[in-house]
């Protein structure tokens, strides 16, 4: 039998050069005529390891990384292939520390399975979740969502049980399931590894809120930037719809429900579920007012389920396991666990699921290993561009909803950026604004007008025009975007850039004086 | 340069009939007559309205407020910079300016001899390898001036 070697597909770790990794192996083991099979799996999450090769041996699957193809000829002379010593070799997968910490249940298979598998995700305790929901009624699946305390993870943090009954009850001959996964935040992947490593849990997700709620078809709106997790989408739905998972009778019960992915079209806002709404139905991507809430005039004016990919994907494991399962983990009002994203300037940058409660020192310093520079930390964004910029001092605040919102802060998709001493929060607080003018659908003023004189306000503010005067202007700009907006662009976009400005006010002097001072 | 208007508006006629029927079809459809024409020309605006039942002004609006969607064709090789706050953390800036300075050009610009399009992309969900690029459609990251620059051949 052939050994199954593993190198992922993933487009973080193919970023790093595994496609040119998987070649240079088979390239390798036809000419030394060893017996392999490479699976291309989706990431376990640990960057810094990428790209990471695995051997399933006798005692378990091991892994070597970061391998390079400069690495091939010495792993086959170690002899890889049944788990033999080399400078790479990192044990077995599952002991690396980084990963045994982690309580996984959204990403329980990912990296473990062959991403297009069906038979490799059944035989992980695949589709046990859907099959115990065609078992209940409607009620009972959005009650037992309900009771796991799952909170929309896309950053708002809205109880997803509460949403799919409002679908519920709402009367229509037609209900849609839409999946926001167009992740625009910078320092997030988690919906991106999620689609490219475990497909078949946000269909089997997407399945399951069509049951609770009535609706028969499904989108995922992922973003033209992620083409690889596009095509291990469709090839899964392919396998889905061959298997009878999807169709007009999901696994024989005589329920339908089918999907289909959209592409985006590089525009951030169309994250925000209204705009996302008026992306697919062909419009501009600008956001509309609410009410009317999408629950009841969603898609083409039918009530739809906007959830994003994480929540969608979360919901398998409470039909499986149970609600009180998933809601054991976590702390205070945010209950089950939360995918962490450590990204930017950090020496381990990675997905790490665990429950909710650790605080942000934790993650950054423990996890994450501190700068990847080995400079001291200075700043951490959490929540994507418009989350605030936390400093050291508050590195005690526990990784939840409520604890974030009374630091002025937000965990949002759950991205952590990390900058270290070298980072200007002048220029950070410039650039929120500046992506907000980018970015803005130009639907409502105070994002529209308020991002692009914002920009002007900090660059005077550098050049040290009447700086007390800019610093008041900034704050009331700030204070309008956040309670004039329409939607979560202009009114987050105040987040990092009064955050930065609370903890940071060194950075905000005039740099004209400075120069004049010298 | 050969084909003329009428070859073009065939060939949209024929993108739009076959995705007519999504519900939705707008963002398909442009996102189909980008892929086989390099960006959207300007006569398919007319013949998408026509099949869609809008205006040429609607179709413009659609086409225009989306970054993807290109007015001209790109040069030969596309650069994707990601200058999102990830990246920016591991030195992205300096990145950009670099190959900016080495192509002379600025963001969403092509160089004179059309070989190379530089867009600047704000993430690319590589941010635990950051910085990180796209270039023609590949991602990298970790990446540096020179090897984006050495990928284009410039």
């Amino acid at each position: 039998m052939s050994i199954k070697v593993y190198v992922p597909l993933d487009s973080g770790s193919v970023a790093l050069g595994a496609d040119d990794v998987a070649s240079a192996i088979a390239a390798k083991a036809s000419k030394s005529g060893a017996d392999i099979k490479i699976v291309r799996n989706g990431s376990f999450g640990m960057y810094w390891l990428e790209p990471m090769v695995e051997v399933e041996t006798p005692r378990g699957r091991v892994a070597y990384g970061p391998v390079s193809t400069d690495d091939i000829d010495t792993l086959f002379e170690a002899d890889f292939l049944t788990g033999g010593d080399h400078k790479l070799y990192l044990g077995r997968t599952q002991d690396i520390p980084f990963l045994k910490s982690q309580s996984r249940l959204t990403f329980q298979r990912c990296g473990i399975i062959d991403p297009v598998s069906l038979e490799d995700y059944r035989a992980n305790e695949g589709l046990t979740g859907v099959e115990n929901a065609l078992k209940m009624t409607d009620e009972e699946i959005v009650k037992a969502v309900t009771d796991s305390g799952l909170r929309g993870r896309g950053g708002a943090g809205f109880p997803t049980g509460i949403k799919w009954n409002t679908v519920r009850e709402a009367p229509a001959d037609q209900k849609y399931i839409v999946c926001n996964a167009d992740e625009g935040d910078s320092g997030t992947f988690a919906d991106r590894m999620i689609m490219e490593g475990e497909p078949f849990v946000l269909i089997e997700g997407m399945i399951i809120a069509g049951l609770a709620t009535g609706a028969t078809k499904g989108y995922v709106y992922t973003r033209s930037e992620y083409p690889t997790a596009i095509d291990v989408m469709n090839e899964a739905i392919k396998v889905a719809r061959a298997a009878g998972v999807l169709g007009d009778n999901i696994l024989g019960s005589g329920k339908a429900f089918d999907m289909e992915v959209r592409m985006g079209a590089g525009a951030y806002v169309c994250g925000e579920e209204t705009s996302l709404l008026n992306s697919m139905e062909g419009k501009r991507g600008v956001v509309r007012a609410k009410p009317p809430l999408p629950a009841l005039e969603g898609f083409l004016g039918r009530p739809t389920v906007v959830n994003n990919v994480i929540s969608l994907c979360s919901v398998p494991v409470i039909l499986e396991k149970g609600a009180e399962y998933y809601r054991d983990y976590g702390m205070g009002r945010s209950r089950g666990t939360i995918p962490i994203q450590i990204a930017g300037n950090v020496k381990h940058g990675g997905l790490y699921e665990v429950g909710f409660g650790l605080t942000l020192g934790e993650i950054v310093e423990q996890i994450g290993g501190g700068t990847a520079s080995g400079r001291p930390i200075k700043a951490v964004q959490v929540g994507g561009p418009l989350g605030a910029y936390f400093p050291k001092e508050l590195f005690d605040t526990p990784f939840d909803y409520e604890e974030f919102m009374k630091r002025d802060g937000l965990i949002g998709h759950a991205g952590i950026v990390v900058f270290d001493d070298t980072v200007d929060m002048m220029k950070q607080a410039r650039f929120a604004m500046e992506f907000c003018a980018i970015e803005s659908c130009g639907k409502c003023t105070p994002c529209r007008i308020g991002s692009v004189r914002g920009t002007e306000v900090v660059d005077k503010l550098e050049r040290g025009e009447e700086p007390e005067l800019q610093l008041e202007l900034l704050r009331d700009l700030c204070e309008t975007m956040k309670f004039g907006s329409l939607c979560a662009l202009g009114g987050f976009t105040p987040y990092p850039v009064l955050s930065a400005l609370t903890h940071f006010p060194d950075d905000f002097k005039p740099r004209a004086l400075d120069i004049a001072a010298e | 340069m050969s084909e003329t208007t009428e070859d073009q508006n065939v060939r949209v006629a024929a993108i739009c009939d076959q995705l007519i029927t999504l519900e939705g079809p707008l963002l398909p459809i442009l996102h189909e007559v980008q892929e086989e024409f390099g960006f959207i020309p300007d006569g398919a605006l007319q013949t998408i309205a026509k099949k869609l039942n809008l205006s040429r002004a609607e179709v413009h609006g659609v086409a225009s407020f989306y970054h993807d969607f290109r007015e001209e064709k790109a040069g030969k090789h596309v650069i994707k910079i990601c200058r999102a706050e990830a990246c920016q953390a591991m030195g992205a800036d300096a990145l950009g300016d670099k190959v900016r300075r080495h192509l002379n050009v600025d963001w969403s610009q092509t160089t004179a001899d059309r070989k190379v399009t530089l867009e600047p992309v704000f993430c690319l969900g590589l941010c635990a390898c950051a910085p990180a690029a796209m270039i023609d459609g590949k991602v990298v990251g970790r990446v540096s001036a020179d090897r984006i620059l050495e990928k284009v051949g410039s």
